[in-house]
């Protein structure tokens, strides 16, 4: 009787470090793959010697690498994003996008892009991501604070900001159709174009966001208790929610700055995840991380191959893979529990 | 029978407010040490708040809340939280944990950031679980114990935090009668022996004088009386502070007062 009862919590870690390896792999093989692939395409022996000095260097690390490498940054980073925002809001439809972080990052981007002169544009960009998704996030602990700091509230609010940098956007397109070409790219989210500065500029802007992360991921469990408990416990809720919308936001602002607004990872990875190890922040954030590296590589590779020689943005791809396959989990999991 | 002692735990003018609306106003009191003390009234009286802003989870608009002596709004929270748990009426845990681990969570406060759990940790949630009763439901997930198995996981968790004052917003709310019963009893437990300070919303006036010792009535914003069961449950202050009818006639086994309330008409 005790064994049948603890068996399932002894194999947990297990099950978990097993998920995250096979996780790590299809990261590493769809990696491999998504180097091989493009003008020239390569064998996996002349990949491997490629990255290693061989006579495909060039091509590699200047051209295919990056793209790699951005894709599994920016998805692990939109992935935890996703996983604070649900969190902190409580809601399980929270994410970088949905609260509308994505849409004040893209807006400040579009402004970027249009108002500066195009030789400003290697850092006006990421300057206006940064501070568009910092406004939104802002205004949101601002008003939602005012409104009485509801959790609720604070998901509705997100959304009206969201619709509102949205609209915004719209009225710059029609208004400004000339600069607008590069934006919708962009908007749409892709890897296209990245470059090994890229790869710099990302890792050491997650690196400065490594030490928030790693306190909050080691608070997320205590974060989900209610209010009530979480001030019995010494805790202030508003702070913790605070510091874990904040942290989504570096973490968003970051990966958007890079490759645009993809929108659907947030609120998919987090969920397939959880599916996967279950709700202990231990298991989660990793397995979180590695499902959004792992979504973005598949949705930029799928992005490469289904419409040559053209390519899909791996942001649309995303939504239009991620959204059914976010359907037939939760309808397995609905069988499953009967 | 004086007790010189000051209580630790004290109001003094408290006022609390939702939305410009005063629940309570101007409140003074003082809970005993080492005693069960039983907040008792009508519903929407303020007697949730009360317990509520004693606790920190609610600031008062007006006047001070006062653990041994300092405001506890002035004072850090986790400090408060290593003399003072409370157990609010319908506690909302993270998903997928074991009776164990949510007691775990009671070790918060007294643990730097970050810290990992001790082997110290471990053997006061070991204790909180046995005086809780639940050494064999230990690793069992909280979503499969019955609803008085998980408020005293709940009341294991607070015990973890070690505190010497307790306070239960309705802990026997939603249970049935025997479930109300092992509640109220592993409360009565826990004070006898471990000396704790237990502070109760409850909405049974028998539960209240069967098990505490001191009894504040709340009403219309305010305490309308304070003192021990025997001395303060009678028809009169029933009458006033429900707005029911009653007998009240010596509990047969124990010579508590016994409520019992009497339609309209009578």
């Amino acid at each position: 009787m005790s064994m049948a009862l603890t068996q399932p919590q002894m194999s947990q870690p297990w099950r978990t470090t097993l998920v995250c390896i096979a996780l790590g792999l299809l990261v590493v093989v769809l990696a491999l793959i998504s180097i091989a692939l493009g003008a020239v395409p390569l064998s996996l022996d002349r990949v491997v010697a490629g990255l290693f000095g061989g006579p495909d260097a060039f091509i590699i690390s200047q051209y295919r690498l990056p793209r790699v490498v951005i894709a599994i940054l920016s998805g692990a980073a939109l992935a935890l994003a996703g996983l604070f925002l649900q969190v902190a809001l409580r809601n399980p439809i929270a994410s970088p996008d949905v609260v509308g972080i994505t849409k004040g990052a893209g807006l400040g981007a579009m402004l970027a892009l249009i108002f500066t002169p195009p030789a400003w544009i290697v850092w006006s960009v990421p300057a206006g991501v940064i501070l568009g998704a910092a406004l939104v996030a802002l205004l949101l602990l601002a008003i939602g604070r005012g409104l009485g700091g509801g959790i609720t509230t604070l998901a509705l609010v997100g959304v009206s900001l969201g619709a509102l940098a949205q609209a915004v956007m719209q009225f710059l397109m029609v208004r400004y159709p000339r600069g607008i070409d590069q934006s919708m790219v962009w908007l749409a989210g892709s890897t296209y174009g990245s470059t090994v500065a890229d790869i710099i500029s990302l890792s050491i802007w997650l690196l400065a966001c490594l030490p928030a992360v790693v306190i909050l991921a080691m608070m997320l469990d205590v974060s989900t208790f209610g209010d009530d408990t979480l001030k019995s416990l010494g805790l202030s809720p508003n702070v913790v929610r605070a510091g874990l919308v904040l942290t989504a936001v570096a973490l968003t602002a970051g990966a958007v700055a890079s490759v645009g607004s993809i929108g659907f990872l947030g609120l998919l990875a987090p969920h397939v995840a959880r599916l996967m190890v279950g709700p202990r922040a231990r298991h989660l954030v990793p397995a979180t991380a590695l499902t959004g590296a792992l979504a973005l590589l598949l949705a930029d590779l799928i992005g490469r191959l289904v419409a040559l020689p053209n390519e899909i943005p791996a942001g649309i791809v995303a939504s239009v893979i991620g959204g059914p396959y976010l359907f037939f989990l939760l309808l397995w999991e609905a069988r499953r529990r009967g | 029978m004086a007790d010189i002692q000051q209580d630790r735990l004290e109001a003094a003018a408290l006022s609390v407010g939702y939305g410009g609306r005063a629940v309570l106003d101007q409140v003074s009191l003082g809970i005993p040490n080492g005693k069960i003390t039983a907040l008792i009234g009508a519903n929407g009286s303020g007697k949730s708040t009360l317990l509520r802003t004693l606790g920190h989870v609610l600031d008062p608009v007006m006047g001070t809340v006062l653990l041994d002596g300092k405001d506890i709004i002035q004072s850090p929270r986790k400090a408060v939280a290593r003399v003072m748990a409370l157990l609010p009426q319908s506690p909302v845990a993270p998903d997928g944990l074991t009776v164990r681990q949510l007691c775990r969570f009671g070790r918060y406060p007294h643990k730097p950031l970050l810290a990992r759990t001790s082997d110290h940790d471990e053997t006061v949630v070991d204790e909180a679980l046995a005086a809780a009763g639940l050494t064999d439901l230990a690793d069992r997930a909280l979503h499969r114990l019955s609803g008085g198995q998980r408020q005293r996981a709940w009341i294991a968790m607070a015990l973890a935090q070690e505190t010497p004052i307790l306070l239960l917003d309705e802990p026997t709310t939603y249970l049935d009668i025997a479930h109300q019963m092992e509640v109220l009893q592993l409360l009565r437990q826990l004070n006898r022996e471990q000396g704790r300070t237990v502070v109760m919303v409850v909405h049974d006036l028998n539960h209240a004088a069967q098990f505490a010792h001191h009894i504040i009535a709340v009403a219309n914003g305010g305490i309308h009386a304070a003192g021990a069961p025997q001395d303060l449950l009678t028809p009169e202050l029933i009458r006033t502070v429900f707005g029911v009818s009653a007998l009240v006639v010596p509990h047969p086994s124990d010579g508590t007062p016994l409520c019992l309330p009497l339609p309209a008409s009578a």
